[in-house]
């Protein structure tokens, strides 16, 4: 089964046919992740109610004026949020887990999500912002300055064609950062009482003007990962093979670091820093679909919205009324899975 | 890399190869240690001269020296230079056993399993615990073990894969930060604050039964490593050709890596969770010896160089008592990035 990907020719029906059945499967598995978000939380509503909430007028009917509300200025935009974040992060996982070549690369490995904390608690302290709606801004450019330090950095000379330089770089920059912030949030109470929540990271409290931006930057970094997979599917062949074979190296990791700044950088500032998900899910998509990138970056990205979404609906559930975020959820339910899986000998090194 | 001919010794059964730039690095290191182990002892709320700290050190000393050495001052940098010492040692080991450059103790699950129960701890008693120096370091070393050995034993299925362990450790400690997470959510703001400062990592008030506990453990793991780690270097090639070698990897590997863990346990007992120093000390020696595996002995000096440097930074330039796991992260992190700029621009030149 696992070994299905690298036989398969795009002239063999069976796989391809295959392929497109299991996209399918997780694009209704989606839809029905998406319905039961509306439908699910601190107030639970009848899919009846939502659909009312979502077409019907309210007229002067007060509660059905509150029912509107919950899900226009609630669920909807958080389903959103869970669906845009989570597609972003899977493929920014299978995108950096190919262009470092590491199995543990996960999309906070350029720095990104280092730099949005750092620039949140910066804020904080220097501007005494309260509100996530307007740290949110500062998170966009420190998670897209940080990238661009760390990928300037390990490109500097000859060092874009070398996967371990930039994961290297990354980590330094990322541990430099991470050090700053504690730093500057261990002497001032405010900045940690935010730092604590921000680090959780949660697809709730959002509206649609962060996500509008945060939107519009993943689809262009959606496009150049697509645009990338088929030079990654070379390059992992080792990058000798590559430039024999016509691959541009340099451009080809540029395209693809700045597709992983792109995704998760828009992905960390509108919703705080997940970790864990990148890594899981690009596992995850190699292990269905075997390591051809222009069917893992679809997958990845499929399979990182539905995870995503599913973790914020149990993260309602689990502490009712309170929630659990989204992003602890995603590490106590999915790292134990994603654990038993390793364990089966599910996974193979890319 | 040149491959260049390197002469071998010989005396009576025992044969090596004579590296020169290794053996110049690895003096210069430990000399360099040694040196800020000095300046560190000679400044503090008055400063000893260096030639009064030799003479302390050598047994010859004034009382006042000692009684300010030897008690207010020695315990501290000792500590600092053990765990340094430890962290390198054991990221290099695990580093090695992974065959992954970002692979850690963090990776293994010890500074997750420590931090969370440590958090939990303080949440939980209402920061009483901070003030109780025992209770703290006992728990957050069980907490390390326990989850380094949770990792251990999930990875193992008829022997150790590096692919595997990893893997593991990166969702174990997903878990652990999680939940230390989720703590700090729920806690009160004050808790918080403590929590946080001993999650970095720090040097202060250390004694010296802590010394002599963490000196033994340390230099018993040192020992056991470096009695089995020439079978380490022929694994570097992969399980087939170490095989062939006549390297029985999977044992090997085992006590390897049960080695790193308890290492890597006993650093966070005595300092917390410093950050950073495993993974980066033998990356940087790396580099620095030109070897293309992690050296042990020189990735152990780095790391207690880096740790008691950075105590020493800490101390006299940055205000009131910033915690020496800031300092590894802010020195260390830029150190590694500049090697790599500077290797990668001579590659272009």
């Amino acid at each position: 089964m696992e070994q299905r990907g690298q036989e398969s020719a795009p002239a063999e029906a069976g796989p391809r046919q295959r392929r497109l059945l299991g996209l399918a499967c997780l694009v209704v598995l989606l839809a029905g992740a998406a319905v039961l978000s509306l439908v699910i939380g601190a107030r639970s509503l009848s899919p009846a109610e939502v659909w009312q909430g979502l077409f019907g007028d309210p007229g002067t009917d007060q509660r059905l004026t509150e029912i509107t509300l919950i899900v226009h200025t609630l669920r909807i935009p958080r389903t959103v949020l869970a669906v845009v974040a989570g597609a972003a992060l899977g493929i920014a996982g299978a995108l950096i887990q190919g262009h470092t070549r590491n199995p543990i690369a996960d999309t906070g490995l350029l720095g990104v999500n280092a730099g949005a904390s750092f620039t949140v608690v910066l804020a904080v302290y220097l501007f005494g912002l309260q509100n996530p709606i307007q740290y949110m801004w500062f998170a966009f450019v420190g998670a897209a300055a940080a990238g661009v330090l760390v990928f300037g950095l390990s490109s500097l000379g000859r060092g874009s064609g070398n996967p371990l330089t930039l994961a290297l770089a990354g980590q330094g920059v990322t541990v430099f950062l991470a050090a700053m912030t504690t730093a500057v949030a261990l002497g001032n109470k405010q900045s940690l009482d935010v730092l604590r929540f921000w680090n959780a990271g949660s697809v709730q409290g959002v509206g649609f003007d962060v996500i509008g931006v945060a939107a519009a930057f993943v689809a262009v970094g959606v496009v150049l990962a697509v645009l990338n997979s088929p030079a990654l599917n070379l390059l992992n062949l080792g990058d000798d093979v590559a430039r024999g074979l016509g691959v541009n190296i340099a451009a080809s990791r540029t395209v693809g670091v700045v597709a992983v700044t792109l995704l998760a950088g828009a992905a960390t500032a509108a919703c705080g820093p997940i970790a864990f998900l990148g890594l899981m899910v690009a596992h995850l998509a190699r292990w269905l679909t075997g390591p051809d990138y222009r069917w893992l970056v679809p997958y990845a990205g499929l399979l990182g919205a539905v995870v995503l979404l599913v973790c914020d609906i149990l993260g309602r559930l689990v502490v009712r009324p309170a929630e659990l975020q989204a992003g602890i959820v995603i590490a106590l339910i999915g790292a134990p899975f994603f654990a038993a899986l390793v364990w089966l000998g599910k996974f193979r090194q890319a | 890399m040149t491959t260049e001919m390197h002469s071998g010794v010989r005396i009576g059964a025992w044969s090596w190869v004579w590296r020169p730039w290794i053996v110049l690095v690895t003096t210069v290191l430990a000399a360099l240690t040694f040196l800020i182990f000095c300046v560190s002892i000679s400044v503090g709320d008055f400063t000893i001269g260096l030639d009064a700290v030799f003479r302390t050190l050598i047994g010859q000393g004034e009382r006042v020296d000692e009684f300010v050495i030897m008690d207010l001052r020695m315990p501290r940098a000792l500590v600092g230079l053990i765990v340094g010492a430890a962290l390198g040692i054991s990221g290099a080991l695990t580093q090695s056993i992974a065959r992954n450059p970002l692979a850690s103790p963090d990776v293994l699950g010890i500074t997750g399993g420590a931090s969370a129960t440590a958090v939990f701890l303080v949440t939980a008693s209402g920061g009483a615990a901070i003030t109780s120096s025992i209770g703290l370091p006992a728990a957050a070393l069980t907490g390390g073990l326990l989850t380094g050995l949770l990792v251990y034993f999930l990875a193992w299925r008829k022997g150790i894969d590096g692919f595997r362990l990893i893997l593991i450790g990166v969702s174990v400690s997903a878990v652990m930060q999680a939940l230390t997470t989720w703590l700090l959510v729920l806690a009160d703001i004050r808790d918080v604050a403590r929590a946080q400062s001993w999650l970095v990592g720090s040097l202060d008030a250390r004694s010296w039964t802590q010394v002599w506990t963490t000196l033994w453990v340390t230099i018993a793991l040192v020992v056991v490593v470096l009695v089995i780690s020439f079978q380490l270097r022929p694994m570097h090639f992969g399980d087939d050709v170490a095989a062939g070698l006549g390297v029985r990897y999977s044992a090997v590997r085992a006590v390897l890596l049960l080695c790193a863990v308890l290492l890597a346990g006993v650093a966070v007992s005595a300092a917390g969770p410093v950050p950073f120093v495993a993974l980066v000390a033998p990356q940087i020696t790396m580099r620095l010896l030109k070897s293309p595996v992690p050296p042990l002995i020189a990735s152990g000096l780095f790391g207690a160089l880096l740790l008691i440097g950075s105590d020493l930074v800490a101390r006299l330039v940055l205000p009131n008592d910033m915690p020496v796991g800031i300092v590894t992260a802010i020195i260390g992190g830029p150190f590694l990035v500049y090697l790599l700029v500077r290797a990668n621009m001579k590659r272009a030149a």
